[in-house]
Order: C-alpha cells, then sequence, then structure tokens
C-alpha cells in the first residue's frame, strides 16, 4: 500500500477528449515524490526525446498539476503547475497556495495532466464521479473575480442538482486564467482564489494555447489513508502551537519588506532596476497595515501562519482596486520597479495584474523595461498607442499593461515577455535593449537583488534551472536541489512554523512511512530533478536554445555600479563570477561546458538524459 | 473578544429576571462566530474531521467554512436553535437533544438520510456524512469543541448561552452571510463578487 497518494492521476487528451485514470509506479513516487519531482520525470520520460522541437504552445506539450505526499497533511498547501515552459523552453515548477489541490486531493485525484488542444474554449471539472470536460464559451474573457464568481454558481448548481439530498455544496476551488492567459501573453499565471499565482514559467500561456480556461475540483473524499495517523496528529499538534506562540510571525507576512528591501538592504527593483535603493517611508508596513488592509490574516487551507492579507483602495481616483497585501513581490514590481511608491497605486497596479491573470513578477518586470525604454526615447508616445508610462503613473501603467493583455500594437511584442521583446524592439530600433532586460534564461527575475552581494547570492539566479525564479536559487554551499523538497512534496515553505525546522521529513515519514532527510534528498532525489531540469533547459525549444557560456550570467545592468544608497558604487566582479561557476559547474556534476556530464547522470540512473545531451555536447 | 463569564453579566444586567439567571445560570455553552475574523485556514474543519473521523477529511467535518467569495470565508455550524426545527422535522426520531449540551445528537442507527432536518434548518446546516447514509450535525464535542480550541483568530470561542440573545438568528444560510461580509470587505464592490 502507498500511504499520502489517492494513486490516480487524471489523464485528459483535450483533441480526442479522452479521459483516462494513470496510475504511477511506487518505485517513481519514492524517487520523484511528487509536484516539481514527479512533473519533471512525467515530462521527461514523455517528451525528453524530442524534447528541442516541441513548441510549448502547441498541442504536444503538456499542462501538469499535481499535489505531493504532503498536500493536505502539513501547514499551508500549493499546488505545482508546469510543463514545458514558453518562456524558457525548459522545465518550471511553479507553486501557488490554494484550495484547489486539496479539493482535486479529496475528488481521488493527486494531479491533472493534459494534453492536446481543445477546440473551442473549455474547463476540466473534476469531482467525485470523475472528471468531465466542459463548455467554457460562458466565462472565456472574464477576469479572475468573474470567473470565479461564475464557475462557483455553474458548479454548486451542477452538483446540487445532482445530489440534491446532500445538504449545501460548498464552493469548487479553480486553477484558472485570466485575459492575459487566453491571450497566450508568454509571461501569464495560473491563478488561484484571485491573487495567488502560479507566476514563473509562462503556464497561463500553455494553458490559454489549450483553449483551457480552467481547472475546476470539488470533491467529498478522505484524504487518503497514511502511515502513522497518532504520529501526524501531533505534529499537527506541535507546528499549530508552535505557530500560535509566536504571534510576530505571521503579522505582516512577507510585505514587511516593501520598506526594508529597498531602505536597508538595497535590493529592491527600483524603475527597472536602476536603482535598488529608497527610502521611502509611503511604503512603510504601517501604511498599508492601516490604509489598505481590509483582512489582516488570511490563510489558505491548514495554514497557521496567514501571512496573506487583503487590501483595497477606498477612495480617491484608483477606488475599488482589490488584491491581496501586496506581498514584498508585488509591492517591488507593481510599486517600486514602476516608480510607485504609495499603497494605493501599488494596490491598484497589482489588482489589475491579478485580475487579469498576469503574473504580478513577471509581466510587471516587461512593463517596467517598456517603461524604461519610453524614459530613453527608444519607445515614443506613437509606438506605444498614445500612452506615456512615465514612472509613478499607476493609471497610465494600467493602460501599458491592457496594451499587452489585449496584444495591441506594440503590446503583441511586449506579450512575449521581457527576453524576446528585448530582441525584437533591438532589432526593431537598432539599438542594445537587452542592456535594460532584466531576466535570465526568459525568465524575468524576481525582486531580489544582487548587487550589493549581501541579500540574494550572486551566482543564483545564473545557474538556476528555473531562469530568474527567487524561489530556486543555488545558496552556496547549498544545491539548487534543496529548492525542489517543497515543490516536491508540495507545500508551502513560507508557513513553517519558525521553531520546527525540517519537520517536513517528520512529516513525510508519518504519511509515506518513507525515510528520508535534506541531506540524502540534496544528495540523490533533488540532484536528479535538476539534472532533468537543466538538460531540457539547454536542450531548449524551436525558438531560442541558451548557450552556458553566455546565459549562465547576471544581466548587463547588474554589473553596472549602483547608484544610490548605503551601497552606492557597488557591482558585480564579472571576472570573479566566471571562476566561481567554473567551481559551481564542478559542485553540480556539470562539465567545464556547464553540461550534466555523462558520469553524474550514470550515478543517478538518468542514462536517458545523458543521451539526449548528446546532441549539445560536441 | 466577550468570554462567556462577560455575557453571562450582561444577560444579569439587562435582564429584568437577572436574580433567577444568577440563581439558576444557564451552562449551556454556545460557540461564539465572529466572522469578520475568520482567516479561512480551516483548522478548524483539520481539528474536528480528526476527532469526529480520525483523519483529515474536510466534508466530513461538522463545521465548514464557506469562501464563496475570497475574503468572506464563512464558518458555518450548528446554533442549537431555541425550537430544534431539524429534531421536529426527523421522521424516525434521529435526532435528539442532549440534555447537558443542547447539541443535536444524531442516532446513526435511525437515520435514514431523508434530508428532512436540512429542509427545516433555517440556515441548511446539516448535510450528509459523504460516504455513509446519515446526516452530520455538530455535537459540541460534548462541551468541549476542538474547532475553537483550533482557531487562533478570535473567530471562534466558547461561551455561555444567556438569555438575552436570539441564537436562532445565527441559523442562516452562508450565502445571506457572505453577501453581507463582501460589501463589510470590499464596499460597494462587494456587491458584484457574488449574485
Amino acid at each position: 500500500m502507498t500511504f499520502g497518494y489517492t494513486g490516480k492521476i487524471a489523464e485528459v487528451n483535450l483533441t480526442t477528449q479522452e479521459v483516462k485514470d494513470l496510475h504511477i509506479d511506487e518505485k517513481i513516487l519514492k524517487d520523484y515524490v511528487g509536484g516539481r519531482g514527479l512533473g519533471t520525470k512525467i515530462l521527461w520520460d514523455r517528451l525528453g526525446e524530442k524534447w528541442r522541437s516541441i513548441d510549448p504552445l502547441g498541442p504536444e506539450n503538456l499542462l501538469l498539476a499535481l499535489t505531493g505526499p504532503l498536500t493536505g497533511y502539513i501547514f499551508g498547501m500549493r499546488v505545482c503547475c508546469t510543463g514545458k515552459s514558453p518562456l524558457s523552453n525548459g522545465i518550471v515548477g511553479s507553486t501557488a497556495a490554494g484550495e484547489f489541490p486539496m479539493e482535486l486531493k479529496c475528488s481521488g485525484y493527486d494531479g491533472i495532466i493534459v494534453s492536446g488542444r481543445a477546440e473551442k474554449p473549455v474547463y476540466i471539472l473534476v469531482t467525485d464521479d470523475g472528471v468531465e470536460i466542459r463548455s467554457a464559451n460562458r466565462i472565456w474573457g472574464l477576469d479572475g473575480k468573474e470567473t470565479i464568481r461564475e464557475v462557483n454558481k455553474e458548479v454548486r448548481g451542477l452538483l446540487k442538482e445532482r445530489k440534491p439530498n446532500y445538504g449545501l455544496w460548498k464552493e469548487p476551488a479553480l486553477l484558472y486564467i485570466g485575459p492575459a492567459g487566453e491571450n497566450m501573453v508568454r509571461n501569464a499565471a495560473i491563478m488561484q482564489k484571485w491573487t495567488h499565482a502560479c507566476g514563473y514559467g509562462g503556464y497561463g500561456a500553455l494553458m490559454g494555447s489549450k483553449n483551457l480556461k480552467a481547472l475546476v475540483a470539488k470533491g467529498t473524499g478522505k484524504l487518503p489513508d497514511i502511515y502513522d495517523q497518532k504520529m501526524l496528529n501531533e505534529l499537527i499538534k506541535k507546528c499549530w502551537s508552535d505557530q500560535f506562540a509566536n504571534p510576530q510571525d505571521r503579522i505582516w507576512g512577507t510585505a514587511a519588506m516593501g520598506y526594508t528591501t529597498g531602505a536597508s538592504s538595497s535590493a529592491e527593483p527600483v524603475r527597472n532596476w536602476q536603482e535598488e535603493w529608497h527610502d521611502k517611508k509611503s511604503m512603510g508596513i504601517i501604511q498599508f497595515e492601516t490604509r489598505s488592509w481590509v483582512k489582516r490574516y488570511w490563510s489558505d487551507y491548514g495554514c497557521p501562519k496567514s501571512c496573506m492579507k487583503l487590501s483595497v483602495v477606498k477612495t480617491g481616483p484608483l477606488k475599488g482596486a482589490i488584491t491581496d497585501s501586496p506581498d514584498y513581490e508585488l509591492q517591488a514590481y507593481c510599486g517600486t520597479n514602476l516608480g510607485i511608491f504609495d499603497p494605493d497605486g501599488v494596490v491598484y497596479m497589482a489588482a489589475l495584474i491579478d485580475d487579469q491573470g498576469m503574473s504580478g513578477i513577471n509581466t510587471a518586470n516587461t512593463i517596467a523595461f517598456a517603461a524604461e525604454l519610453f524614459q530613453r526615447g527608444i519607445l515614443t508616445k506613437k509606438d506605444l498607442n498614445g500612452i506615456e508610462p512615465n514612472w509613478g503613473d499607476p493609471k497610465a501603467m494600467t493602460e501599458l499593461a491592457n496594451l499587452i493583455i489585449t496584444r495591441r500594437g506594440i503590446g503583441n511584442v511586449l506579450a512575449e515577455g521581457t527576453y524576446r521583446a528585448a530582441v525584437k524592439i533591438s532589432k526593431m530600433k537598432k539599438v542594445d535593449a537587452m542592456q535594460y532586460a532584466i531576466q535570465y534564461k526568459g525568465i524575468e527575475a524576481g525582486a531580489h537583488g544582487i548587487r550589493t552581494g549581501a541579500h540574494f547570492p550572486t551566482l543564483g539566479y545564473a545557474l538556476s534551472v528555473q531562469g530568474g525564479d527567487h524561489t530556486s536559487v543555488p545558496r552556496p554551499p547549498l544545491s539548487e536541489a534543496r529548492s525542489t523538497i517543497g515543490d516536491s512534496l508540495v507545500y508551502c515553505t513560507m508557513s513553517s512554523p519558525p521553531n520546527l525546522r525540517n519537520v517536513e521529513w517528520e512529516f513525510f515519514k508519518a504519511v509515506t512511512g518513507w525515510d528520508m532527510d535534506s541531506e540524502e534528498w540534496t544528495n540523490v532525489n533533488g540532484r536528479r530533478i535538476i539534472q532533468i531540469q537543466r538538460a531540457a533547459l539547454l536542450l531548449g525549444g524551436p525558438d531560442v536554445i541558451w548557450e552556458p557560456d553566455v546565459d549562465d550570467d547576471n544581466p548587463p545592468r547588474w554589473y553596472t555600479p549602483l547608484p544610490s544608497g548605503p551601497f552606492k558604487g557597488a557591482s558585480l566582479d564579472r571576472e570573479k563570477l566566471r571562476s566561481e561557476r567554473i567551481e559551481a559547474y564542478k559542485s553540480m556534476g556539470w562539465d567545464a561546458k556547464g553540461i550534466p556530464t555523462s558520469e553524474d547522470l550514470k550515478k543517478l540512473g538518468l542514462e536517458s538524459v545523458d543521451k539526449a545531451l548528446q546532441l549539445i555536447r560536441n | 473578544m466577550p468570554s462567556g463569564k462577560i455575557i453571562s453579566i450582561t444577560c444579569v444586567d439587562s435582564n429584568r429576571d437577572g436574580l433567577l439567571s444568577r440563581t439558576a445560570p444557564i451552562l449551556k455553552p454556545w460557540i461564539i462566530r465572529d466572522y469578520v475574523k475568520c482567516s479561512g485556514c480551516r483548522l478548524c474543519e483539520i481539528a474536528c474531521s480528526i476527532k469526529h473521523e480520525g483523519r483529515i477529511w474536510p466534508e466530513a467535518s461538522r463545521i465548514r467554512v464557506f469562501m464563496l467569495v475570497p475574503g468572506a470565508e464563512v464558518p458555518h455550524l450548528c446554533t442549537q436553535c431555541s425550537n430544534y426545527p431539524c429534531v421536529k422535522a426527523c421522521p424516525t426520531g434521529a435526532l435528539l437533544t442532549d440534555e447537558k449540551t443542547g447539541a443535536v445528537k444524531v442516532d446513526e442507527e435511525k437515520c435514514i438520510a431523508c434530508g428532512a432536518c436540512i429542509k427545516a434548518c433555517p440556515g441548511e446546516v446539516p448535510h450528509m456524512h459523504p460516504e455513509e447514509s446519515r446526516i452530520v450535525i455538530c455535537d459540541l464535542c460534548n462541551g468541549d469543541p476542538e474547532c475553537v480550541k483550533a482557531c487562533s483568530y478570535g473567530c471562534l470561542s466558547k461561551g455561555t448561552r444567556s438569555q438575552s440573545v436570539s441564537y436562532d438568528l445565527y441559523s442562516i444560510k452562508p450565502e445571506e452571510i457572505t453577501k453581507n461580509l463582501a460589501i463589510n470587505l470590499y464596499g460597494e464592490k462587494g456587491e458584484e463578487l457574488f449574485k
């Protein structure tokens, strides 16, 4: 008996409308566990041999939404979406918190794999009765808030009709896309509950390419049987008490960093990273908590921490905008990086980004990139359909966002994400626009600067198999394999109780009965996942192939000195980083060109990866 | 947040028969619900299902948190109405009231899962057990509710029933509370979020 899993993954082919159940061998589950790990394994097994030729936005690509063995049992739940990334052509494990994974497991499924492309817009509904493909004609084009309202109404009505005696039906949970995903904006997100995004990877565009508006689940079943319920109950109690005893740990979430990361750490994006320092106390947490927050503690299922908060603009010209905290990343990318330094402006911008299903980090990075091109006169008002995206003007920034979502005019170029837009605009305008692009292998960088050398590792993003994803960077001497733990057991690393580090493996034992620790995971299981992801990333896709020598590097801007703040003058030393990179390659089992070595791959049992890499070895 | 004790004092002060209240206090518990404080963490559902089913099972929880509008989470559970319409409606006598706590108890042998109690309940609080042919209703954990112990936000707390409050008002559908909460949180925009 495999504990902690329902034992079934739903496979849906949207072209043939065929639905079937997939059962995964226990050996594979033990090795790859779930979420990012299992997703990487499934993608590689199915697409690895022809990886380079697969168009991420074509019907051959797969969209996976996977839970893990700890989803639902441990504090704070997430779902991991993956597929061949429309941005990097590699594999990104992109997670978001919310109730969808709980409802999926309670419907009897550990995950969903979607292939093909529907002729007309559809959504996939998973219930106790199985999986069905339903028309999404009525909800195509709706924003996030409208989508949730309409799907809740439709599905609750349907369930009541089917089981009239059950009593009141709770709402289903959704993973959905907004208009940005529908229009295949390359860095669009897959959303949950208005504001929670699987942001990195561009999987909203992948869903849009399949004409798939939403994955919807409502189950009434129990979570799967586990190895030791008594042990789990004790762990739950311990985690809850620990969290309850530390009220300060939950009071602000990451929202408190919007001021501090700029003012103290000098690592916050300001005006497309032209600066990383500001001392705007208008961005202080006390402003958000007293002016914007209508709900101080907002949790996802099973989370005793509730780092999320809900914000509303209550007055003035931006009145009516609703979003979450915004958390640090969105304060930075929808705020300081657009030159917006007031809570109302940030909430307004973040609300639009969320409602339209863009990624608050990635699409907003592209918006700032375009705004800098406007600042420098490379893109003109005429190029921008009459919009003047001056720093600090939330109305103009949202107009620019709308241009991207609808792919009108230059919006059609910017909708390809920062990297591809920079390539195109460089040609169009005969300038080097890449020097203003803050991205890694097609994936826009998280809101954590590295020029001071003290905030984020200087070779983190450059070596990450997930590009600019700030949640998946190697932190020497720790390998990136560490970051696959939370993404594969699939829980929220933000909600770990403060005094209970490494408690995840105790939960893992109680749920699955299997033994594992961080060291073994990092050296074997996690390393395997990273090697496959690295191989896929280097094999690339039909439109872009990365050259490690060029692309395992930081954006040009980060080699220029910080112009302001306590770390004024700080920048990265290219030569030093190049020699550190050689060492980092070695520690990951990569050769001098950055390609995983045959020796390391064979040791990990990844012969098929070794074989596929022959294409780029010579 | 009001504790059980404070409620009794209020009762005594506001009630002309205060002396009676003091000499014959009503000790039955009530789960106080402060809706605006619900974080949506559902630790109450986890605690309830572990207590009653021995495992995590959201839909078997006797307290269910509805999230018809994100942010407007509504914990939905029995309020122990003064006239117990569910008990009256039960055709087989499967519903009984607990003398000590006032909770509605389900006699699993007698329950035929007809749903009459759901229809009789103004808040449609009871719902079917997801796997077995019987209804589930909050039993107040015999006076020591697990959901209250799991709630750290002051949304759920344990109080003592007083005569000055009409607890029957809390038998109300989550849709109605959602509409109010959405406007409370989001102002006029709240009207568009739930139709």
